[in-house]
């Protein structure tokens, strides 16, 4: 009898001597995304497991212990808090807040507005300025938002997809006017538009012409932006949009794939365009599903850079990215709960070797985040990184029966999920038949309906619940002048400048959308020029349309 | 017998979240209402005019965006101006306590925030529908 025959005898006999079924808790024992958990694991659950094939060390292929040789030893993750509100001054207050409270990147959170390419003063921008996040219609408020801020000192994320080809502009300008060369300034673009049409709905335009502005992205930052991340590739919004995390794992990574496949079509060598892809996951509350997914993640991606798309660099290889606790896990009931789910889901993220974090603040069911609730979120991630002792050793996770076990089936459940897509015709195919928003919006009603016949539980939701209580935290308001102030300055702008100027650059533009050339260069142009995002953008409407979608729940 | 009560289900404004909105609707079709769902990026326009092509009995509006005080008014406004002033208008999505009073002002009924449950957002609509004059129609 072998080592592993000999175990499950041994726990066969187990279970018949103390019968741990029997007593058992009448709950669900599952993961959140619904995948059962056995009562125990043991080293059968990873009988074959190599750890030289599937584990690796640090810093090397297939990097399922991390990215870096020396993970934390060397530098702890970027303390990176997504923020934004009210105009470009209000959040520059804000990014000097949380710099002196030790946060140690930069990130945008830009209004919906811009994210959706209009400016501030467009009727469909009513209502909405200065709301959900900062007003930028230009490089003056790019300008403004960066004041006293070093651009060759600090990396800044931009969460800003359809339109990021022009507030990656605003920001080599920005740099530029700091004497910040564009091969100094570092940072991201989230710039994923695939994940748009399936999760976050922040599109303009359609899938093709979208899919080319992202490839002149890539060319022109392998050339003149060369520590700038091109694409965060995001499984962050399909996982709040109500997805498992093994759906969130097989779309977000089948999106990487596409975005690889464009970029070798589009001419460019993977090698030098790999390097600068990133990476952007949720941590949602199940703990060990969480730390297994982030494991497979790097896995898989290792495997395909190497195998199916040749690339030889292994920083071509290398999964890194970004994690941001999840949203859709807090509640509005008994908001300071919160903390306390923040910090177990940025746990997770660490202990799976996440390269930068967004802790979420308590009161972000009600609003934007006070800048009491956003400290405390901070410290969450600065008591991980100096009291809990989690960051003094590079994956310590590896090894346990179950998370190994986890890491291995949510591998297989990505697989199952890309031989479908494949099956589709690949991810766009897949897009235009509704596969992703399908499965997304059946597993959001699903766990709706576990959470609504009580076998799931959200405390203080539908357990532990308080009649009448009264919120007694501090909530932000936007102040309803923000919108009117920001639409005198658009207004302002434009009648200050140079509009002959904009006009030649904005017809430079045009032509150049209509042909092939990379699209950054006018893009940058008519930003030196302070033509608005606005502007810019019906420039590229014109050309290239705009994405309609199909409704379907 | 009962006809189905017909629901719009609409998200104003730019917010693309529309988890919450999916979810009721699958709900509502679930509790045997006849529903609706506009998609997203819809003005008021837009929507009082779906309201009044598809004859609804009751209007859901979901705003996560902040922008609720300046949309949800506007819808009711431009129902009212088609000459529709008897539908049921509901809100959700993320609308402070404090909005809520001054929303109700303004003709949207009933909000229903981050956990509330389908089945009461299904069974207010049912108890209205039968109480008004829009069940004998």
């Amino acid at each position: 009898m072998d080592v592993y025959e000999k175990i499950r005898e041994a726990e066969k006999k187990w279970r018949e001597r103390c019968k741990p079924a029997a007593t058992q808790r009448d709950a669900l024992f599952e993961t959140i995304s619904g995948d059962p958990v056995k009562d125990l694991y043991t080293p059968c659950d990873i009988e074959g497991l190599d750890y030289g094939r599937d584990l690796g060390f640090p810093g090397e292929y297939p990097f399922t212990r991390g990215v870096r040789n020396n993970m934390y030893r060397g530098r702890l993750w970027t303390m990176r808090q997504f923020s934004g509100f009210g105009t470009a001054m209000d959040t520059n207050q804000r990014y000097h807040f949380l710099l002196d409270r030790g946060q140690t990147g930069l990130s945008v959170a830009f209004h919906l507005p811009t994210i959706m390419g209009y400016d501030s003063d467009h009727p469909r921008s009513i209502g909405e300025v200065g709301r959900c996040g900062v007003a930028i219609d230009s490089l003056e408020d790019m300008q403004v938002l960066f004041d006293k801020i070093p651009l060759d000192k600090v990396s800044t994320s931009m969460t800003i997809n359809a339109p990021a080809s022009i507030l990656l502009a605003f920001y080599i300008c920005v740099g530029e006017k700091q004497g910040v060369s564009s091969d100094r300034i570092s940072g991201t673009i989230q710039n994923d538009i695939l994940k748009e049409y399936i999760a976050q709905k922040s599109w303009i335009f359609p899938p093709e012409p979208s899919m080319r502005i992202i490839t002149d992205i890539m060319g022109f930052c392998a050339d003149h932006v060369p520590k700038w991340n091109t694409i965060s590739i995001s499984g962050y919004h399909i996982r709040e949009a109500g997805s498992t995390a093994a759906q969130e794992l097989a779309f977000t990574l089948a999106d990487g794939f596409a975005y690889v496949e464009a970029g070798i079509k589009a001419g460019l060598d993977v090698d030098r365009f790999a390097p600068r892809l990133s990476y952007f996951f949720n941590a949602h509350l199940d703990f060990f599903e969480e730390i297994a997914k982030y494991r497979a993640a790097r896995r898989i991606w290792a495997r395909e850079m190497k195998e199916k798309y040749g690339a030889k660099k292994p920083e071509s290889w290398l999964l890194r990215f970004h994690t941001q606790t999840a949203g859709c896990s807090l509640t509005a009931q008994q908001p300071e709960n919160n903390i306390v789910r923040t910090a177990y889901e940025a746990l997770s993220a660490v202990l799976g070797g996440t390269q930068s974090l967004h802790t979420n603040s308590m009161d972000e069911t009600l609003a934007l985040p006070s800048e009491k609730a956003v400290q405390i979120a901070l410290r969450t991630q600065q008591i991980i990184a100096c009291e809990t002792g989690v960051a003094n050793t590079i994956d310590p996770l590896a090894g346990s029966y179950f998370v190994e076990a986890l890491t291995n089936r949510l591998e297989k459940e990505a697989y199952d999920y890309f031989e479908r897509i494949e099956s589709m015709g690949g991810v766009v195919k897949a897009i235009d038949r509704g596969f992703f928003q399908k499965e997304i919006s059946d597993a959001a009603y699903a766990y709706q309906k576990k959470i609504e016949q009580g076998k799931a539980v959200v405390v203080g939701v539908n357990e532990y619940v308080i009649e009448d209580e009264k919120i007694e935290i501090p909530i932000l308001k936007i102040d309803p002048e923000v919108e009117r102030i920001q639409v005198e300055r658009v207004k302002a702008l434009r009648a200050r400048r140079d509009n002959d100027l904009v006009k030649r650059r904005l017809e430079v533009l045009k032509n150049a959308a209509g042909g092939s050339d990379n699209l950054m260069p006018p893009i940058v142009e008519a930003a030196r020029a302070y033509a608005t995002l606005g502007e810019m953008v019906d420039v590229l409407k014109g050309v290239f349309g705009e994405y309609k979608e199909r409704p379907i729940f | 017998m009962e006809r189905k009560v017909r629901v719009l289900v609409a998200k104003p404004g730019l917010d693309g979240h529309d988890r919450g909105a999916k979810v009721v609707a699958s709900a509502l079709r679930d509790a045997g209402m006849e529903v609706i769902y506009t998609g997203l990026h819809q003005t008021p326009e837009m929507i009082a005019e779906a309201a009044v092509q598809e004859d609804v009995d009751v209007v859901g509006l979901s705003i996560l965006s902040g922008a609720h005080m300046t949309l949800f008014p506007r819808v009711v406004q431009l129902l009212k101006a088609k000459g529709v002033d008897d539908v049921l208008v509901v809100g959700g999505g993320i609308i402070p306590e404090a909005d809520v009073k001054e929303l109700a002002k303004a003709g949207v009924a009933r909000v229903f925030g981050p956990g509330s449950p389908t089945t009461e957002i299904a069974a207010y609509i049912r108890d209205w529908f039968k109480s008004s004059e829009r069940a004998s129609v």
